[in-house]
């Protein structure tokens, strides 16, 4: 799992609050190589929560390359593009879990692949009310 | 008879580790996988050279992800079968990897992805295999999240293999009554093989056009 995908992960189960974000925690990391692509970076920029992103490289120790708050004009900035690319998506959680800051409830990750599976009864838990757009 | 696999069990048994190596091995279901995964794809329309963050429900072993990479393009997959991602994790999918039953809804925030995907999935959720398991409980609950998790004037394009016209009509139901709008496209509707259907949601925002069947 990518920290992309950390970023927009929840759990929707009710209990109150919103399960968002999720607590990382990794015991083992891989780091792979994904083609640089300045535009997908620049469209998911108006969609990331960026001090999630942050909060994630502090829990798996690897905070130091980002600046704590989005720099202004950060698309001119190179380096800064560069780095942000490999946060989303060269960094490679694969064993460890997620953990939902309201319940506790556990998401184990194993082999890359976090188990967001739910038991039948907390399926019934399941916060199913439609939002508008 | 029936030869459906959905009815022989849930989809987390019956895409068991033999089941799942057969989905990727076997040309003539890679190749049928692959055609409505380019056709889902095309009546999704996306911008031109312009890369998209999809999310694939029931992604498998990543077939319609390798195609969606090709486009260039970011995806996040779903799937109840741990045999199933166990193949794509091997095969080094670029898209991430998600265990999850989608009949308890897609895990992600509000307003993420721009535009959703699924082939030969959705019509799992049309059958009860738990006395706890209501499907028109969990259509709802997938359509709802999904919903959810669609930017404003994203589209979802799921073909499915429903058993009799009441599925496909409650599956539409459930759809619209969360807030989509759209329908069914019907490729070569007179050929019962060549016959695919292709349930085509759209979240709010303008006006849209119903995609041409073939
Ligand atoms: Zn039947």
């Amino acid at each position: 799992m990518k920290l992309i995908t950390h970023n927009i992960l929840q759990n929707n189960m009710k209990d109150g609050k919103k399960g968002y974000p999720l607590v990382l925690q990794a015991t083992k990391i891989d780091k792979v190589i994904a083609e640089f692509n300045q535009e997908f970076l620049l469209r998911m920029l108006d969609r990331l929560e960026y001090h999630v992103l942050i909060h994630a490289l502090e829990m798996i120790g690897m905070k130091d390359f980002l600046p704590i708050i989005l720099p202004e004009n950060c698309s001119e900035d190179e380096a800064f593009m560069k780095n942000l690319h490999h946060a989303l998506l060269e960094i490679d959680i694969i064993e460890g879990e997620l953990i939902c800051p309201e319940s506790g409830r556990k998401f184990p990750i194993k082999d890359g692949i976090p188990n967001m599976l739910l038991t039948d009864e907390e399926e019934m838990a399941v916060d199913s009310e439609p939002k508008s757009k | 008879m029936s030869h459906r696999p959905e009815h022989t069990g849930p989809a987390e048994l019956y895409y068991n580790s033999v089941e799942a190596r057969k989905y990727t091995q076997n040309g003539r279901i890679i190749e049928v996988q692959l055609t409505m995964t380019q056709r889902a794809v095309e009546i999704l329309n996306l911008p031109a050279d312009c890369p998209q963050l999809l999310l694939d429900i029931g992604c498998g072993s990543g077939l319609s992800g390798e195609y969606i990479t090709e486009q260039g393009h970011h995806w996040v997959g779903l799937d109840i079968s741990q045999a199933m991602l166990d193949v794509a994790r091997e095969r080094e999918v670029d898209g991430d990897l998600l265990l999850g039953d989608m009949g308890q809804g897609v895990p992600f925030r509000p307003g993420v992805f721009d535009g959703a995907i699924s082939i030969s999935a959705v019509q799992w959720l049309c059958n009860a295999d738990t006395k706890q398991h209501n499907p028109v409980k969990r259509m709802y609950t997938l359509f709802s999240t999904l919903y959810s998790a669609l930017r404003r004037g994203a589209k979802a394009v799921l073909q499915v293999y429903p058993e009799n016209s009441e599925q496909m009509e409650l599956l539409t139901f459930q759809a619209t009554k969360v807030g989509f709008t759209g329908g069914l496209v019907i490729d070569f509707p007179h050929s019962s093989k060549a016959k695919k259907l292709y349930l085509c949601l759209f979240t709010g925002g303008a006006p849209v056009h119903m995609p041409v069947p073939l």
